[in-house]
């Protein structure tokens, strides 16, 4: 019955949501402050790689492994996008060039230091990632309840909040102000005292913590262990849902939960009657197809912060 | 009274140009202190220092009798001293509340505090007569009142003392009278003004003392009322300057330019021109003036190529043009000083040479076996620069970006003189110029005329309209609701024709035939 496939196709897509919601936000902050971000995917992965790594190495001491792992990703995400902000702010870098060498920069150095840690180009597979919950109570909703809590991963909910946070430091306090000022207009905002390189610091950083978060939240509830394929273009799917939801920190929620429904669609297809019919390869390349178009029709109209990768030069007329 | 700024022998040197030397200027408080001076005097560059943008290689600043070192616009910012830039530093898609308590938000616990931000912008913007609506997008309002929020932002941060770069080469002459009106304002309500200008007319009208500067150095201090325009364009320019265009009358020939029933969409999807015909004869300055936003910019941009027409007819000569390209359009003889310089003028990122030669850098001398010649390139700018006295840093090599806005201008001018098209669409040639600079322009445009090319003049200075034009048309709403003689109109009928309470002449302005010429 395609209802109930429905049904049990929804904790998997929020599954698959959740990085991609998670690290799309982080692209917000860092194009809200004006700085292009596309290193989110090598962010992902060093996130991916840090979290899965800890969890391994801490599993058998522990219980919270997981979410240290998670902790750990997040803090790598940081680290790592401190390159990215170095170059395109200090060092007035462009800021596709960057990322792109950054996202170069990931694949390898995750795989060497696996080779050193683990003496093979994978994590040691961890037992388990995060556990899957049922929320008391609500899990009992008719429909809504099997929907969204019963048997889901409570990573879709720090998604949830992180949404909600965004939004509100971003719309509703002096430091969101500041920092789409920096991505729409730096000149005004630095004629107003604003110090823009720091705040493009702030947004590049918080766009590193989130996107590293993203990849391990991903690794670790999607996987089993790390791989240099563990993201596979979710870095940029966050990208196309940064664009798709137009910069704002609900249309990223829904655009994050469109994609990872289009994901989940891929693996229940062969159960859709309707759908069991085309092969399986078509519907793993759907995501990735779902973004192109996305890109097309969304793309052109420039609804995004102005000044998004533009070099800043202070005496600029 | 006393002195609230006083800058004591300012010097300060650019790379190839001294742009301030030895300036001594002391403003009176709460008086409105003109700074005039031509393009490139070095007014700009005096207040930039005294904002804290640039620092003086010699020279103090006191400020209330204090002496201080403005390291940075915070300092001057603390300091009470607000400035209000040519190019506005506005967010477009932020409220005007929003724009102006960026960096000092009052709050609510974490929150920006929203309503009283709003409260207090209404409050100031009522107490000194600015009308601004707190919560309306800066892109959706006006360019006037977009500068009275760059006031606003001012007045927010107690600014005493009132820095305005040039504040009126955007506005039109009702928003000029207001904007006066704003400022007399202001210094009643005890604020100090710095007005940089070089309108002498606007000094008349509401400065008390006036600076002139020239080439870097302090020409005089003047009190305004014990003196007249006629002086202060001489200090400014250090020659006698004549305010009136020389010309003789119009010999009109063959109609070259022929505007049939256009209609074209502005931005907002709307049709900005309806049906609007008119004809451009060899020989004759056209000027078509009317408030700005009345279908000038859709009207000019469809002559030029640079947007496509919903439907109606152009003719270069005889040569129907409706569809052509803007490359095969200026092949054709279509020249073009547009009103956006920055936009559609110059190429900010290349040198002012490179600039000269952006029509032609594929002919013969400039390339050579698909070779630019930077010679015949450097040769061309440095007469071009001579000719029209474009000043800048570099000459010919100065990157346009580095230019200011007047010198800016002066070489798209310059550029476009030189190309001598048979058919020129010239919109505010002059903008943001100083009268000599003026005097020159007009003078190489009537030129221009006598040597039988068809001038089509959009400027939203009545001055400059009917000083230049031979026939005006009066452009509302975008329809041409009269064409008149210049010699024959007045102030008076044109702003009546202007705000669209008098219609004139519409079968001539139907047909596209003017009323017989002597």
């Amino acid at each position: 019955m395609t209802f109930e496939i429905f049904l049990q196709m929804f904790p998997i897509a929020l599954m698959f949501s959740a990085p991609i919601i998670l690290t799309a936000l982080g692209g917000l902050f860092s194009e809200r402050s004006g700085i292009v971000n596309i290193a989110l995917e090598g962010i992902m992965m060093v996130g991916a790689f840090t979290g899965a790594t800890i969890t391994v190495l801490l599993e058998n001491s522990t219980p919270a492994a997981a979410w240290i792992g998670l902790l750990g990703g997040l803090l790598a995400g940081i680290v790592f996008s401190l390159l990215h902000a170095v170059a395109s702010i200090n060092l007035k870098a462009d800021q596709v060039i960057s990322g792109t060498a950054l996202n170069i920069l990931a694949g390898g150095l995750t795989v060497y230091l696996c080779q050193i840690i683990f003496h093979q180009q994978r994590t040691r597979a961890f037992s388990y990632g995060i556990k899957k919950l049922s929320v008391p109570g609500l899990s009992k909703i008719p429909v809504l309840g099997r929907m969204f809590f019963d048997q889901v991963y409570p990573t879709f909910y720090i998604a949830i909040a992180m949404v909600l946070l965004t939004w509100f430091v971003v719309y509703k306090t002096p430091l969101g102000l500041r920092m789409r000022a920096c991505g729409e207009h730096p000149q005004a905002a630095a004629s107003m005292g604003i110090n823009v390189s720091k705040m493009r610091y702030f947004g590049v950083l918080v766009s590193g913590a989130l996107g590293g978060l993203g990849g391990a939240v991903m690794v670790l509830t999607a996987d089993i262990q790390y791989t240099l394929v563990s993201i596979h273009g979710t870095g940029f799917i966050s990208l196309a849902s940064l664009v798709f939801g137009r910069w704002n920190p609900f249309g990223v929620l829904g655009a994050g939960f469109f994609f990872g429904f289009s994901t989940a669609l891929s693996f229940y297809a062969k159960d859709i009657p309707l759908l069991s019919g085309l092969p399986g390869e078509f519907f793993y390349i759907l995501p990735y197809l779902l973004t192109i178009i996305a890109l097309l029709f969304f793309a052109g109209k420039s609804v995004g912060p102005k000044a998004a990768g533009q070099i800043y030069e202070s005496g600029e007329r | 009274m006393s002195n609230i700024v006083e800058m004591l022998h300012i010097t300060k040197d650019f790379p190839g140009i001294r742009a301030n030397d030895d300036i001594t200027l002391q403003v009176e408080e709460r008086s409105i202190h003109a700074l005039l001076g031509e393009n490139g005097a070095g007014k700009s560059t005096l207040m930039s220092i005294l904002f804290g943008l640039y620092q003086p290689d010699a020279g103090t600043i006191r400020i209330r009798g204090k002496e201080v070192k403005v390291s940075d616009p915070n300092v001057a910012t603390a300091l009470g001293i607000g400035m209000v830039h040519q190019h506005f530093k506005l967010v477009h898609n932020f409220t005007v509340t929003e724009n102006i308590i960026l960096g000092m938000e009052p709050r609510k616990g974490l929150l920006v505090d929203m309503r009283t931000a709003e409260q207090k912008v209404e409050d100031i913007s009522k107490l000194y007569g600015l009308a601004v609506d707190p919560r309306s997008k800066i892109e959706e309002i006006s360019v006037s009142m977009q500068q009275r929020v760059e006031i606003l932002k001012m007045l927010y941060r107690d600014a005493e003392i009132l820095i305005f770069d040039e504040p009126t080469a955007v506005l039109t002459p009702q928003e000029i009278h207001e904007l006066m009106q704003i400022m007399r304002r202001l210094v009643e309500e005890g604020k100090t003004i710095l007005l940089i200008t070089h309108k002498l007319k606007e000094i008349k009208e509401v400065a008390d003392v006036c600076s002139v500067l020239r080439r870097g150095k302090l020409v005089g201090t003047v009190p305004v009322a014990d003196t007249d325009e006629e002086r202060m364009a001489e200090m400014m320019v250090g020659r006698q300057v004549s305010f009136h265009v020389q010309k003789t009358l119009a010999k009109p020939g063959d109609v070259l330019l022929r505007v049939e029933g256009l209609n074209v969409k502005n931005q907002k999807g709307v049709l900005g021109v309806k049906n609007l015909s008119l004809s451009v004869r060899a020989g004759e300055i056209l000027g078509l003036c009317g408030i700005d936003g009345n279908g000038q910019t859709e009207l000019v941009q469809a002559i030029t190529g640079l947007t496509k027409v919903e439907s109606g007819r152009i003719f270069l000569r005889d040569i129907d043009i409706t569809h052509l390209s803007i490359k095969e359009r200026s092949d054709l003889g279509l020249g073009h000083i547009p009103e956006d310089r920055q936009k559609h003028g110059l190429v900010l990122d290349f040198t002012l040479g490179e600039n000269f030669i952006i029509h032609n850098y594929y002919k013969e001398p400039f390339a050579h076996w698909g070779i630019l010649n930077k010679k015949a390139i450097l040769e061309n700018a440095q007469r071009l620069i001579k000719e029209f006295d474009v000043r800048s840093g570099q000459g010919a090599i100065t990157p346009a970006r580095a230019m200011s806005g007047g010198n800016q201008q002066k070489a798209i001018v310059a550029r476009e003189i030189d190309r001598s098209p048979d058919v020129f669409i010239v919109v505010q040639p002059t903008r943001g110029l100083d009268v000599g600079a003026i005097e020159y322009i007009h003078k190489r445009i009537i030129g221009e005329r006598d040597k039988n090319k068809a001038i089509l003049l959009v400027s939203l200075e009545l001055d400059e309209i009917m000083d230049l034009s031979d026939r005006i048309a009066v452009i509302y709403n975008g329809e041409i609701v009269g064409i008149v003689d210049a010699a024959e109109t007045n102030e008076n009928e044109l702003g009546l024709m202007m705000s669209g309470a008098l219609h004139k002449a519409q079968e001539a302005a139907q047909t596209g035939r003017e009323p017989a010429h002597v």
